[in-house]
């Protein structure tokens, strides 16, 4: 059988989602952000939402998202993003609300109105890009970079005398009462991928059903800002980053009530 | 048993090379272009062990630019 027997209608197994468009993405090569947004058009079409989901892009490398995924975005000022999200979803609440912020923007500038939306029970998802690093501006310390780490800010690497300790969002969302789901995840391998896409469904289902406020981690890389390949970038996650932020639910309310 | 078959359709112009795909891919068949590049100046990927390929979809779901599409049928 030759491979034009092959390609055809019937036999398609996986395209990229109608929703994810053909702008090319800005994103660096091997970049987490791709594999994320792909997620959501597969999710949000999965669910029958085209219409009705509004996302909430942040200031970071994210920032064009709403170039690249076809439903209604809204950008907000660096680190308000879930304060513009309580501002639709209390407008809309019918509709999916979202934000997609990247670790400077949800850990750094906005860590107030982060932490205040989960414990206020807003129904909607934080999607939380975790690299530790700044990437767009240039591989500066984040508050999540690692200890030992280095960045153009911190040359010889995270020292806790100098920086403190990396900050650890997930953790402090878990102990809120407001939030229905946390989790982390990772989207290095085609099963944790698989695992990533079934916690943002969760975490959207949640939001509409109104259950609480939902936060999903995703430990990412930084492959331009590491200064590595994207290949090699996978691995060094793999081996500092899963320490420290472990993989897995942190809390899933919806499980304890349906139990 | 019916053998699996797949092929893949690289969008060449989109890839930017990162090569995930062909470390995801489990039977080998991936490989960046060697002397080629695409508009944007970045050596793109390819099958090159086409008979290979079981469309699993690895290479698909990995890929952070979503471009790769993949077919599959019994032989």
């Amino acid at each position: 059988m030759t491979k034009e027997d092959i390609i055809k209608p019937e036999n398609l197994v996986y395209q990229k989602p109608e929703l994810l468009n053909d702008n090319p993405m800005h994103y660096c090569p091997g970049c987490s952000h791709g594999v994320v947004h792909k997620l959501i058009a597969e999710i949000v079409e999965e669910m029958g939402l085209t219409d009705r989901t509004i996302a909430v892009s942040p200031v970071g490398c994210a920032v064009f998202a709403y170039n690249y995924v076809d439903i209604d975005w809204q950008e907000a000022a660096h680190g308000r993003a879930p304060a513009v999200a309580t501002a639709l979803k209390r407008l809309w609440p019918d509709r999916l609300v979202f934000t997609y912020q990247g670790d400077g923007d949800l850990a750094c500038i906005g860590t107030c109105e982060t932490i205040h939306a989960l414990n206020r029970r807003e129904h909607f998802t934080i999607i939380f890009i975790n690299n530790a690093i700044y990437g767009m501006t240039g591989g500066q310390m984040a508050p999540t970079t690692l200890l030992g780490m280095k960045t153009s800010t911190c040359p010889y690497g995270r020292d806790v005398d100098l920086h403190g300790y990396p900050l650890n969002i997930t953790e402090i969302a878990a102990h809120l009462e407001g939030t229905a789901y946390v989790t982390r995840q990772a989207v290095h391998t085609v099963a944790a991928i698989n695992r990533a896409k079934k916690a943002l469904r969760k975490a959207f289902e949640y939001s509409m059903h109104g259950i609480g406020s939902n936060l999903v981690e995703i430990v990412s890389t930084c492959s331009a800002g590491w200064k590595m390949s994207p290949q090699s970038a996978n691995k060094w996650m793999e081996e500092h980053m899963f320490p420290y932020y472990k993989l897995g639910d942190l809390k899933d309310t919806g499980k304890e009530t349906e139990q | 048993m019916a053998k699996t078959i797949g092929a893949i359709v690289v969008d060449t112009e989109r890839c930017k090379g990162c090569n995930l795909c062909a470390v995801a891919c489990p039977q080998g068949v991936i490989e960046l272009s060697k002397k080629r590049v695409n508009h944007k100046g970045y050596t793109y990927a390819g099958a090159v062990n086409e008979d290979a390929c079981t469309g699993c979809a690895s290479c698909a779901i990995v890929c952070p630019d979503g471009c790769i599409t993949v077919y599959r049928t019994k032989q």
